[in-house]
């Protein structure tokens, strides 16, 4: 593929999810090097090594998981590399002043004292830009740098972009949310399967006509599950998929949930828990899920969601408060009587927490599962069962390729996470908790993702959703608890959802109401 | 009393150094993020090689031969864990059960088993009018590595502080792929730290054989190795830290030759066995109180590869 790109212009990169942006970034950046095909700067035919020969030529890169010590200072993380001395001593002093002068230079607001992990995300990004600026980058590249800001931190970066574009530097903005490209771009490549189909002005466009020529020819699959399901418009599921809002969404309200309220699941009240640091991550947290509602947990990364989801599926002691979890106590609750009394999880990072990645994909249907029919019958495997029953999960699931001896690594990441979601679904849980569940997989995976939480909804299930994507959550729940420092800080349901507020919320604004 | 605590202090600064070096070295390529658990191997060829070299050349320069037998050594865990990226924990033990049969093998082949031929100690610096000073005088006669042993600390404390390098091994240690995405290179900087490591474990074995001891005995370093990473873990992974656990280990070492000596009455109750065990008893029990805090390098053992993030 080839793709230019002028100087002082903000260009949009847009793809699906395995498209190759990253990929073609990093070539640009000197960390992957290209089998065939060159790279020209100014004019001039280039050779790029490493990233030090990008940063002499004045490129600079945000990654989308962050290059920062967090142990170190935001002085220390943006001189790394070219330290101020005094006579061979690190100047400290020195290093301050100069990143307070480039902050200062480009309209940032940040403390160079402080320490790296004790900044908001928003915040860290902006050292990552400053880094970049501090080395003289003239063409900054932004590899999806809103997947973990707020609305507020986003429209934040959209200003800081312009401004740079406004004093003559080039951006590259790498995303997929196309509503935030169409208002921030000068013009938008689009990538499908590691090629350019398109270049088009955000003037000529619209989210729409994109979608599709990001999907291009996979759309008829997506469009197909969508229709199998029988659960909304193709191109809903497309629009959605693709992180744009779904028009008035499914308005239907589930059984038992909104006007018809079912059995309680789970009531809890002033939750607290430690987090793996040792600090308090939960600070009392007020809880209630109902059968068949699918209840949205929002907030930044880091503020007690995951420590949340591991205390309602026994993986992580509660140090105050107490509730109620499907007919038990939530205190002192172990994973497997969580999961004895109907509680599901499709934890965050599943390679750790749900799957045996060198396990057979029929082995890992059959985990947490193993010790009764289909998939044992007394002392042994009942490997007829268990075959039969994987079986009908990966083709009800269009699990690709449905086999169901291959070792699970052999699929991709969102056929895993079907893998999971089935396997989870199947046990017909009473109260399913699951995190960030359409991380990292492409169109056609999150539109079966969520269609299968609605399944389950619908079935009577009640439904946690923790997801650092807001609009995920506003796409699939019914009612939203908003997290900040372990708190709640809002609650919102879906008559009065506004993204806005929220966002306000996330970044510990307190409840005015209620 | 004053009198026990000069010979208390003074048989401390003896013992020391080899600890002290050792726990440095670990430190230096933990904080990089590399793990250190062949540093009982290396100590060992630093020892076993400084004993054979102090047969036919002065004592001072087999000191260094046994220096870069450490470093060999841990060159080989570099290229292991650091181009081919291996388990770091496995490695360390492979080196430590190569050091320790190689050198019984050397040892027995050559020389028979119970060590090799006396050789000439490292002199003691001896300053009269110091050693006259009740209790500082305990600071006047020992070989050149203890007064090293005293400044080395300091010197590597700032190096990791306050200097460039410094910053760059910390934040090796911590986060490579920000070191790489700035340019620079990763595995420079740890092959830095990992062969200065073997340069400060060798040091603390030769250290051994050479004022400690003044032979290699089948048994060195016994164990002072794994002392040493527990030093550097109670010191928190700082040089200055890991000096005082050291010393606080040695001291507890002394305590026990002086407890013996003193009181050979004690000796009936309390059995030798047990008291031989005690510096390491102490190991362990600081250790379990001490837990688990968040000084740990956060890549440590981690192996570094560029093409995933």
């Amino acid at each position: 593929m080839s793709l230019d790109i002028g100087a002082g212009e903000l260009l949009a990169v847009v793809g699906e999810n395995g498209a190759g942006k990253s990929s073609l970034m990093n070539v640009l950046y000197g960390l992957y090097h290209p089998d065939s095909g060159e790279v020209s700067v100014d004019g001039r035919s280039v050779r790029l090594k490493s990233p030090g020969d990008a940063i002499a030529l004045g490129i600079g890169m945000v990654h989308q998981h962050f290059m920062l010590v967090p142990t170190l200072t935001v002085a220390e993380n943006v001189v790394l590399g070219r330290e101020p001395t005094r006579r061979g001593l690190f100047d400290w002093e020195r290093a301050v002043r100069e990143v307070a002068a480039t902050c200062e230079r480009f309209g940032f607001v940040l403390d160079p004292r402080a320490r790296v992990d004790t900044l908001t995300v928003g915040s860290q990004q902006k050292v990552e830009i400053v880094k970049a600026l501090h080395r003289g980058a003239q063409v900054l590249i932004l590899d999806e740098p809103t997947a973990v800001l707020t609305p507020q931190e986003a429209d934040e970066l959209a200003r800081v972009m312009r401004g740079l574009v406004a004093q003559g530097r080039t951006v590259v903005l790498i995303s997929h949310k196309l509503k935030e490209v169409l208002g921030v771009a000068d013009r938008i490549a689009v990538m499908r399967r590691g090629r350019l189909v398109a270049e088009v002005r955000p003037s000529e466009t619209s989210a729409t006509a994109l979608a599709a020529l990001m999907v291009g020819e996979s759309q008829r699959a997506v469009t197909g599950h969508a229709a199998a399901s029988g659960e909304k418009l193709p191109s809903d599921a497309l629009m959605e998929a693709v992180g744009l809002p779904v028009r008035g969404d499914d308005g239907r309200p589930a059984p038992g949930g909104g006007e018809k309220p079912g059995d309680v699941l789970l009531e809890a009240t002033g939750l607290q828990a430690r987090g793996d640091n040792g600090c308090p991550a939960l600070r009392g947290v007020d809880l209630a899920v109902r059968e068949g509602e699918i209840v949205g947990i929002a907030g930044v990364d880091g503020n007690g969601q995951r420590e949340l989801a591991e205390v309602l599926t026994g993986l992580r002691p509660l140090t105050a408060g107490r509730g109620t979890l499907l007919g038990g106590a939530l205190t002192g609750l172990t994973p497997a009587q969580a999961r004895a009394r109907g509680v599901g999880h499709v934890p965050e990072d599943r390679l750790r927490r749900a799957v045996v990645k060198a396990l057979s994909v029929e082995e890992n249907i059959a985990l947490g599962r193993h010790t009764g029919p289909p998939f044992a019958r007394g002392l042994w495997i009942d490997f007829a069962g268990r075959r039969e029953r994987a079986q009908t999960l990966l083709a009800s699931y269009d699990v690709r390729p449905p086999e169901p001896t291959l070792p699970l690594q052999a699929l991709s990441g969102g056929n895993q996470q079907k893998v999971v979601v089935a396997r989870e679904l199947d046990a017909r849980p009473r109260l399913l908790v699951v995190v960030q569940p359409t991380r990292g997989l492409d169109i056609g995976a999150v539109a079966q993702v969520h269609a299968r939480l609605r399944e389950a909804r619908a079935q009577g299930t009640g439904v946690v959703l923790v997801s650092l994507d807001l609009e995920e959550v506003l796409a699939l729940a019914d009612r939203v608890y908003v997290l900040f420092e372990g708190r709640v800080t809002g609650q919102f349901t879906r008559a009065e959802y506004d993204e806005r507020e929220m966002g306000r919320r996330m970044l510990g604004a307190e409840q005015a109401h209620g | 009393m004053l009198e026990i605590i000069h010979r208390l202090l003074f048989a401390t600064l003896d013992a020391a150094p080899a600890l002290v070096f050792a726990a440095l070295g670990a430190v230096l390529s933990e904080r990089a993020g590399v793990v250190a658990v062949g540093v009982e191997g290396m100590m060992r060829v630093g020892a076993f090689c400084a004993a054979v070299a102090a047969l036919v050349m002065p004592t001072p320069l087999a000191v260094g031969v046994g220096m870069l037998a450490g470093a060999t050594l841990a060159a080989v865990h570099g290229y292991l864990c650091i181009r081919w990226r291996s388990d770091q924990v496995v490695s360390g033990i492979a080196l430590n059960l190569v050091a320790l049969a190689g050198g019984t093998f050397l040892l027995e082949t050559h020389f028979g088993p119970n060590g090799t031929p006396p050789i000439q100690q490292l002199a003691p610096w001896n300053w009269p009018e110091l050693a006259s000073v009740p209790v500082l005088g305990a600071l006047s006669g020992h070989a050149a590595p203890t007064y090293l042993a005293l400044l080395l600390p300091l010197l590597l404390q700032g190096m990791l502080t306050r200097t460039p390098l410094g910053l760059r091994l910390r934040a090796v240690g911590d986060k490579p792929h920000a070191v790489a995405t700035l340019g620079l290179s990763v595995p420079a900087l740890r092959w830095g730290a990992v062969l200065g490591g073997g340069l400060l474990a060798g040091l603390g074995g030769a250290v051994l054989s050479t004022t400690v001891l003044d032979r290699f005995e089948q048994h060195t370093p016994a164990g002072l190795g794994f002392m040493a990473l527990a030093a550097m873990v109670f010191g928190r992974w700082t040089p200055l830290g890991a000096f005082f656990a050291a010393a606080f280990f040695a001291f507890g070492n002394a305590l026990r030759i002086g407890l013996a000596s003193s009181a050979p009455g004690l000796l009936d109750v309390v059995p030798q066995g047990v008291l031989l065990a005690l510096p390491y008893l102490l190991t362990l029990l600081v250790l379990t109180f001490q837990g688990q805090r968040n000084s740990t390098p956060a890549s440590l053992g981690v192996p570094y590869e560029q093409e995933s993030r």
